[in-house]
């Protein structure tokens, strides 16, 4: 597609990049039917080749943002479904991300969103404060249904208080920095990110994964100095906190890569896997970059550590169907799609899946918060389509979309909970009395 | 560059009118009016043409489309109809002073009747969407053009797309049973019905391929088929394009009609590879993907004694899909394959023109001739079987003098095709790329003639405006 920036322009890198981006998109079309937005809304604002053209226009004439523009970015929710069906190879993310940081910078929100922003992006990834905000959530529960209006404010503040679980698990001292040992014989090493928001959410993931791995003899590191991994506040725009909390990391794992050495450096959240893949372009253009790209090199999302280590199942098949839900940043993000359902089958499952997989379920990291009433709809048509695949329970490999399609007849657990149950481990919470 | 019909300055004058009249007809979320929100629809499939339009409507019912159709109409004011904008010719490219109507929001299945093998849908479910709909019964709705998972019906009626299995199942047209249209005064009328040949004058035929021309059309009944018992794929590969362009004229010569025959020459399997990843052949300078449909032993055959056909022209390799997902693959890469052409260049022209089967060889050693004349370079992808040439001319469009290149490129192979006897577009439309060739193909009676018609149901030349014919001596518009 033909784009109009001057020399000027192109000599900061991240509009050159921009650039280059828009110059592979050929204005074909064929990712618009497949944007979760569109569907919903039918508006070609609404779509990724809208929104390319909406960001083209906006980078190439450098006026600050207008509302305009960010009410359709906004919707946008990241994920990533128009780069499956790009023909083209056109690197959306990277266009939206500098989208989203051009805005961050140049448009003055109205307060209210501003305030909310801030508190999602300081508490959010912080352990300690989401803990708090959570267990204040609980007490506040009970007013959901009293506050009033169709206000956007209105209907976030019921959606956050909706998503808050009833009871919070207690922290998990397993999870605090350390070394677990492999069982038996050494076969591995591998550094665990234990994320922020899951870790308060649910231990559980962790643990399981902790658990499977060291049974299969692997020493699982959990470094001290790891923290979130950025992903929260990259997609709302926010540049220096995102690269600060990824810096952290990458300063954390580069240690422990230059002392006793990693073989991968395991997400078991999907979101937060397709960001550490994509540190090493995230630094592109800082100093640490060469040890950004080395982590980024290490990261891999727990099944494709299964596989690698050859995951095998100890126990007598379970009589019990899984509808596999497809988080975007595995099967979008990170081109994982077989993998989880592979590894699933080899454990004894009978695994479903739901019709319409590659939409969203409008968890999408924050955007269920930011934009209740298309996530809530997407919502709705999810859990429609895992209904009708009749299983027992639904396995997913991304926290975000766990809390999104809670609270529905079918339980939920994380792929890893289950694998773990099979070879060995305990049976997830919840799934007594089936299979 | 197209020359676009001098804008109505009257209607330009009372824009801000326009709008205020458009919001109250509609709901306020279906008008969009703020010059930086009607960009992203200045343009379609053939984004090498553009033009901010006055307003962008998207109606959710027929009573809206003919709400907006009638106060347009009352109002002289052009209206440009819009499905999901995959035209490669232009077809949906706005005028500064025309109301865009969207018809994506339109997308919902009223009925699905499997008895009677139709579905009734709306004009903007796309075209992928009626065959998920009825799939899991069996069935399909058979015309697959490569833009099928965006492309909405509305437009395949108005264009009579056609696509890959259109060799045995034939196009738009051969599976349409009925519309309903929405003239330009906003009067709605119901032309066909529920099964094929309803009486009287072939309404749906003159419909059918007329770009928005005539009228608007809101819902869609369609012809649904059970599915084949079974199909395979299968890749033959060539040293060079001439030769797979005489095995395809060898294979049509047999009498075996595959369900679908498609060319692609060594950029296009290339780009297409990078992203399907399908086992397309990589040493190839041609190949050919050739399905084939039935039982087991009728696919089985039909292979072997396509196979034999190939054998003579000194095939680089032949490979038959051994499961559901490598020919899946293989129609992934050959859908994708002009965006996968984006890849290796900034920017393409699609040209669409038909010619004999018989002169496939010629054609294609002429258009490699003319690519180096031009110094532009050119992938070749089409339906082989029905002699639908799809020559992707790739330009730069960020140096103009590389786009001017590329249109006069496409005009000769345009030009080459209705001189060895073909025509000038197989399934993309006339759109506002090829009108001004069409004097090329049809006489001066012939298009007074076709005029006519139009002026018959659009006497103020409101639809869609500058489209398939001729800007000069048109009374009707002021270039
Ligand atoms: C990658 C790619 C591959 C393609 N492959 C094929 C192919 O294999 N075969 C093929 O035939 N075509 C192909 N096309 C061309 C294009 O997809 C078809 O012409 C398609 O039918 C256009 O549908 P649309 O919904 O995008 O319509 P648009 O592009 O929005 O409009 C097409 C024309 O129809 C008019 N129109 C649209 N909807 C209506 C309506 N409801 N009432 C009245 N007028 C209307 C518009 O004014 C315009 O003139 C391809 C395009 C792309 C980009
Ligand atoms: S599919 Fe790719 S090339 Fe086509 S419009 Fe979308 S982003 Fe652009
Ligand atoms: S990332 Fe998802 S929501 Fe955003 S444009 Fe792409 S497909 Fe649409």
């Amino acid at each position: 597609m033909q784009t109009n920036f001057t020399a000027e322009q192109l000599r900061d890198p991240d509009t050159a990049e921009s650039n280059r981006i828009l110059r592979t998109c050929v204005h074909c079309g064929m990712c618009t039917a497949t944007c979760p937005t569109f569907l919903l809304l039918g508006d070609e604002l609404d779509s990724p080749r809208g929104r390319i053209y909406l960001i083209k226009d906006m980078l190439e004439s450098g006026r600050p943002a207008s509302e305009l523009e960010v009410r359709h970015v906004d919707r946008c929710l990241s994920c990533l479904s128009c780069m499956t069906t790009c023909p083209s190879g056109v690197n959306y993310m990277h266009l939206v991300d500098h989208a989203r940081t051009y805005i961050e910078e140049t448009y003055k929100r109205p307060w209210p969103e501003r305030m909310l922003r801030g508190v999602l992006a300081r508490v959010l990834p912080s352990p300690k404060l989401f803990r708090l905000s959570l267990k204040a959530a609980a007490l506040a529960r009970p007013l959901e249904p009293a506050i009033p209006g169709q206000s956007m404010l209105a209907q976030r503040l019921r959606g956050m208080l909706a998503l808050a679980p009833k009871a919070l698990p207690a922290p998990d001292p397993m999870q605090e920095a350390q070394v677990h040992p492999a069982e038996g014989e050494r076969r591995g090493r591998v550094g665990l990110l234990t994320g922020c928001a899951q870790k308060v959410l649910n231990p559980e993931i962790n643990a399981a994964t902790i658990r499977l791995l060291t049974r299969m003899g692997i020493e699982v590191v959990i470094t001290p100095g790891q923290g979130c991994c950025g992903a929260l506040t990259h997609h709302m725009g926010q540049h220096e906190r995102a690269m600060a909390a990824a810096r952290a990391n990458i300063r954390a794992w580069s240690a422990e890569i230059e002392g006793q050495g990693l073989d991968a450096i395991v997400v078991n959240a999907s979101g937060c896997g397709t960001t550490l893949k994509d540190y090493g372009f995230m630094f592109r253009e800082e100093p640490d970059a060469e040890d950004a790209a080395r982590v980024a090199g290490l990261a891999m999302d727990i099944t494709e550590v299964l596989e690698k280590f050859a995951y095998a199942p100890t126990r007598d098949e379970p009589a019990m169907t899984v509808a596999y839900h497809s988080a975007c940043s595995l099967q979008h993000g990170q081109k994982i799609t077989a993998l989880p359902k592979q590894l699933l089958a080899r454990a004894g499952f009978k695994v479903k899946e739901p019709a319409e997989g590659h939409i969203c379920c409008g968890s999408a990291g924050t955007y269920n918060i930011l934009q209740p009433a298309i996530a809530g709809q997407l919502r709705t048509r999810k859990l429609e389509n895992i209904r009708r695949t009749k299983a027992d329970v639904i396995a997913a490999g991304n926290i975000g979309c766990m809390t999104q399609l809670a609270g529905d007849a079918m339980p939920v657990v994380h792929t890893v909970q289950l694998l773990d149950w099979m070879a060995g481990g305990p049976r997830p919470e919840g799934l007594d009395g089936i299979g | 560059m197209i020359a676009l019909p001098a804008p109505k300055p009257e209607i330009l004058a009372r824009r801000d009118a326009i709008l205020a009249d458009l919001a109250r007809l509609l709901p306020a979320d279906s008008v969009i009016g703020e010059t930086l929100r009607l960009r992203p629809y200045e343009t379609d499939g053939l984004a090498a043409y553009r033009q901010i339009p006055l307003a962008v409507v998207l109606p959710r019912t027929t009573a809206e489309v003919a709400a907006v159709l009638r106060y347009c109409h009352a109002n002289g004011i052009r209206v440009v109809p819009r499905g999901a904008g995959t035209s490669l010719s232009g077809g949906a490219l706005p005028l500064a002073d025309a109301v865009v109507i969207g018809l994506m929001r339109m997308n919902t299945i009223r009925e699905i009747n499997y008895e009677d093998r139709y579905a009734i849908v709306g004009a903007g479910v796309t075209n992928i969407g009626i065959t998920k709909a009825v799939e899991g019964d069996g069935f399909f709705y058979a015309p697959d053009p490569s833009s099928q998972l965006a492309c909405m019906i509305g437009g395949n009626v108005m264009m009579n797309s056609g696509g890959a299995h259109c060799l045995k199942y034939g196009v738009t047209a051969n599976n349409l049973l009925g519309v309903t249209f929405v003239t330009i005064e906003g009067e709605v009328i119901e032309i066909g019905g529920t099964h094929l040949d309803a009486a009287g004058y072939d309404w749906l035929g003159l419909i059918t391929g007329s770009e928005g021309q005539l009228g608007l059309v809101t819902e869609v009944t369609v012809r649904i088929l059970r599915g084949p018992e079974g199909a395979r794929a299968m890749l033959a590969a060539f040293s060079s394009v001439e030769i797979a362009g005489a095995a395809v004229d060898a294979i049509i010569g047999s009498g075996i009609i595959p369900v679908a025959l498609e060319f692609m020459d060594r950029p296009c399997i290339h780009a297409c590879e990078a992203f399907a990843h399908a086992g397309y052949p990589l040493d190839a300078e041609a190949m050919l993907i050739i399905e084939v449909e039935g039982s087991v032993a009728e696919q089985d055959m039909l292979l072997d004694r396509i196979r034999g056909i190939c054998a003579k022209f000194d095939p680089i390799s032949m490979k038959v899909a051994e499961s559901a997902e490598q020919s899946a693959a293989i129609w992934k890469g050959r859908k994708g394959a002009f965006g996968a052409v984006g890849r290796i260049s900034p920017d393409y022209l699609c040209m669409d023109g038909t010619i004999p089967t018989g002169e496939l060889p010629h054609v294609l050693k002429r258009i490699s001739e003319m690519s180096a004349q031009y110094g532009l370079g050119v992938a070749n992808v089409f339906h082989a079987g029905d002699g639908n040439l799809h020559p992707l001319i790739m330009f730069d469009a960020n140096d103009p003098d590389s786009f001017r290149r590329a249109e006069a490129f496409g005009a000769d192979i345009l030009k080459l095709c209705v001189e060895v006897g073909g025509c000038l577009t197989g399934e993309h439309g006339v759109g506002v790329e090829k009108r001004d060739l069409m004097t090329t193909q049809f006489t001066r009676a012939e298009l007074t003639l076709q005029r006519a018609i139009k002026s018959a149901f659009d006497p103020e030349w409101l639809l869609n405006t500058a489209k398939v014919f001729p800007l000069d001596d048109n009374p009707k518009i002021a270039a």
